[in-house]
């Protein structure tokens, strides 16, 4: 565990002349939020933008039980490598319903304060784009979905109107329209390619398709319920997002997980990556005409999907991680089986690595298509192995180190040229230390239980967490409320940020290597639009 | 080159044998491959939508076509274009944001077309709910459906047998 109260962010602030108040209802305490004055809001961000702390998250909540003014709060989380997470928030007041944009310090920022226009009706002013994100042009204009006012089983009403996409009359420069219904068997969203001859000009994407109202839905249910809802955000992630749900659950609850739990939400959570990394390497490999990759990789994540169905009840693991605790455990004989497998799993991927690397069709394809500079980056605040590929390397099993990772040395693959080459290589690294670390895990595998008895804390108080998923982190912001139910929860998927790279990564590629380029990054549309 | 070779040679056939009594996928695929034979000319067109599912149905449906399972074997292929599908799949709860996508995609299609609602979010909305303003409805709150398989998600073999299930319906 690092130092306990994290001050060094409100310090910052007050050296810049803000005043900053601590929240005594949010924990924990290592990730404070602090309450700062409306008028300096954009002041904060931009002194975060010159600490070199990345953004997290832009989001807002009505009043919770404690705030009896029935205020409309905006929050901001910004982290820094060394200095961790911190959590700003300030009040709207009663009446007043706009906020200045951050987007001149975070471009990143410019949806997720999208996301807020449309879902609470408060103006962002100064933003760089106005349109709408997630409530589509056919919602009326009043639907706010998460006031408190709007009914969750709301019909809303059917409107018109079409989406402006960015549009060039250039000579030479035709459009391709593609989605939401994709090709393939894959997620539905809209890209909107400019392009000259074979050259993509600009990708622009148009998402929340598979909008499912899930932050309205988690409102008035149990953290027990709400897990199972939290599980499905992003089935591909679903340890992650279950994980970072339960953390942030226990940090309000201030309940203790025990070690033997946390050891085994590691094994999940590093089993996850493995299985999807070696998933999307066959893919990126499929979309190149390289298939024996592709059939390689589907058997070794089917040998892993049997697996986790034998010894965890689920083939992709779904409702193993619960608050408190895991639904899940291993027995000795269990556990050494893991060890096997996984081991022979890291020695078939290290092999399939080798064949990979010395075809060279593949590479042919892959070195240099769609590189984002590491500037970029820092910029867009990539995360994950999107952000390790272009030489910045956030990682919260190193920054927040939470249990089991306060154990471990994680080792972070540095990538530099941000190409479609660097992500597969990034990939193949975080695999072969992600099976070393599972065999850590196992072979030390504390004894104890395997469920703390979970109660809900008291109404009005809230916890955030950060786990650091196959994609990248994920943030997680809850607020419970009377009678031990969940009054606001707030996600955000490592895909809302980590699109923005994908856009920039495909200008001036060739139109045929979008999909490799799209594989590489393989962003969640329904993370990205819950 | 040699290495993919050895490696084939070394992985050998994984694909479930037909004729083993123990194993389910068998069970389904030999009733399943002699009605394609006959009445889709030995091939079965599936056009797969994702309406609002959380990508876990997806994943599952590329499994089916992995080498275990090796769905291609009875004649069933995945196509991008509806115009030439013989089958709808469909997953998830029907977003507001995917109910026009949905039914234009089924109203491209030849009719008759036969269309399954997969898993448990395709057949009730599932965790997601009915009472959610963002949800549209279940499958055949939009489309006509015939026949549903449950599971969140279903497994490769569900989908399989799911997929005969409605060819014998």
């Amino acid at each position: 565990m690092k130092h306990l109260v994290n001050t060094w962010f409100a310090e910052q602030l007050s050296e810049h002349g803000m005043y900053t108040n601590y929240l005594a209802d949010h924990h924990p305490e290592q990730m404070p939020c602090l309450e700062i004055r409306f008028i300096d809001w954009e002041k904060a961000a931009e002194t975060a933008r010159r600490l070199e702390m990345r953004l997290v998250a832009v989001w807002a909540a009505e009043g919770g039980c404690h705030e009896q003014d029935e205020g409309m709060y905006v929050y901001m989380s910004f982290a820094h490598p060394e200095h961790r997470h911190a959590l700003v928030r300030t009040l709207l007041g009663k009446t007043r319903r706009e906020i200045p944009s951050i987007s001149k310090h975070y471009i990143a920022a410019s949806r997720m304060e999208r996301h807020i226009q449309d879902m609470f009706g408060i103006v962002v002013t100064n933003i760089p784009d106005e349109r709408r994100w997630i409530k589509h042009e056919h919602w009326p204009e009043d639907a706010r979905p998460l006031l408190r006012t709007f009914a969750r089983d709301t019909r809303m009403e059917q409107s018109e109107g079409e989406y402006p996409f960015v549009q060039s009359d250039s000579e030479g420069v035709y459009e391709i329209p593609v989605g939401p219904v994709h090709a393939g068997i894959i997620e539905p969203g809209q890209f909107r390619f400019l392009a000259v001859g074979e050259q993509i000009l600009n990708m622009e994407q148009r998402l929340g398709f598979v909008h499912k109202g899930i932050e309205k839905s988690m409102q008035g249910r149990t953290a027990e319920q709400g897990v199972r809802l939290a599980a499905r955000v992003s089935g591909d992630s679903t340890v992650g997002h279950a994980w970072a749900f339960a953390q942030a659950c226990e940090y309000a609850a201030d309940i203790r997980v025990s070690k033997r739990t946390s050891y085994l939400r590691g094994v999940l959570c590093e089993r996850e990556r493995m299985v999807n990394h070696i998933g999307d390497i066959g893919a990126i490999c499929n979309d190149a005409a390289f298939s024996f990759m592709h059939n390689q990789c589907l058997r070794l994540r089917e040998d892993m999907a049997r697996q986790h169905a034998r010894l965890f009840g689920h083939r992709l693991m779904m409702d193993t991680i619960t608050p408190g605790g895991v639904t899940i455990d291993l027995s000795q004989q269990e556990s050494s089986e893991l060890i096997d497998d996984t081991r022979q799993l890291a020695a078939e991927v290290e092999h399939l690595r080798t064949i990979y690397a010395d075809n060279p069709s593949i590479q042919e394809r892959v070195i240099g298509s769609g590189s984002v500079s590491i500037s970029d980056a820092r910029d867009i605040g990539l995360l994950g192995y999107a952000g390790r590929a272009s030489g910045d390397y956030p990682d919260e099993r190193i920054e927040e180190a939470y249990p089991p990772y306060d154990d471990l040395d994680v080792n972070i693959p540095q990538g530099k040229l941000g190409d479609v080459a660097t992500r597969v290589w990034v990939r193949f690294e975080e695999m072969a230390d992600s099976a070393r670390m599972i065999i850590q895990l196992l072979e030390n595998l504390p004894e104890g239980d395997v469920l703390t008895q979970w109660h809900a804390p008291e109404a009005g108080v809230s916890g955030f967490s950060a786990i650091e998923a196959w994609r990248g982190e994920i943030a997680c912001w809850l607020r419970f409320g009377e009678n031990g139910v969940l009054d606001r929860y707030f996600v955000r998927d490592p895909s809302v940020i980590n699109w923005l790279g994908l856009e920039l990564a495909v200008r001036e590629v060739p139109v045929p290597d979008f999909p490799l380029n799209n594989k590489s990054f393989n962003c969640s549309y329904s993370g990205n639009d819950v | 080159m040699m290495r993919i070779l050895k490696q084939l040679v070394k992985v050998g056939t994984i694909t479930e044998p037909l004729g083993d009594a123990n194993n389910d996928i068998e069970q389904v695929g030999e009733k399943l491959e002699p009605i394609i034979r006959k009445r889709f000319a030995g091939s079965l067109a599936i056009r797969a939508v994702d309406a609002g599912s959380c990508n876990g149905c997806e994943l599952e449906i590329h499994a089916a076509n992995n080498a275990y399972y090796d769905i291609e074997r009875f004649g069933i292929c995945f196509t991008a274009s509806p115009r030439f599908a013989d089958m709808l799949l469909v997953t998830g709860p029907v977003t507001r944001n995917m109910e026009t996508a949905l039914k234009m995609t089924f109203d491209a299609m030849p009719q008759p077309a036969l269309v399954v609602a997969m898993g448990d979010c395709a057949a009730d909305c599932g965790v997601f709910g009915r009472d959610n303003y963002a949800i549209a409805g279940a499958v055949s709150d939009i489309i006509p459906v015939d026949v549903v398989i449950h599971g969140c998600p279903p497994t490769p073999t569900d989908i399989i047998r799911g997929i005969l299930t409605a060819l014998e319906s």
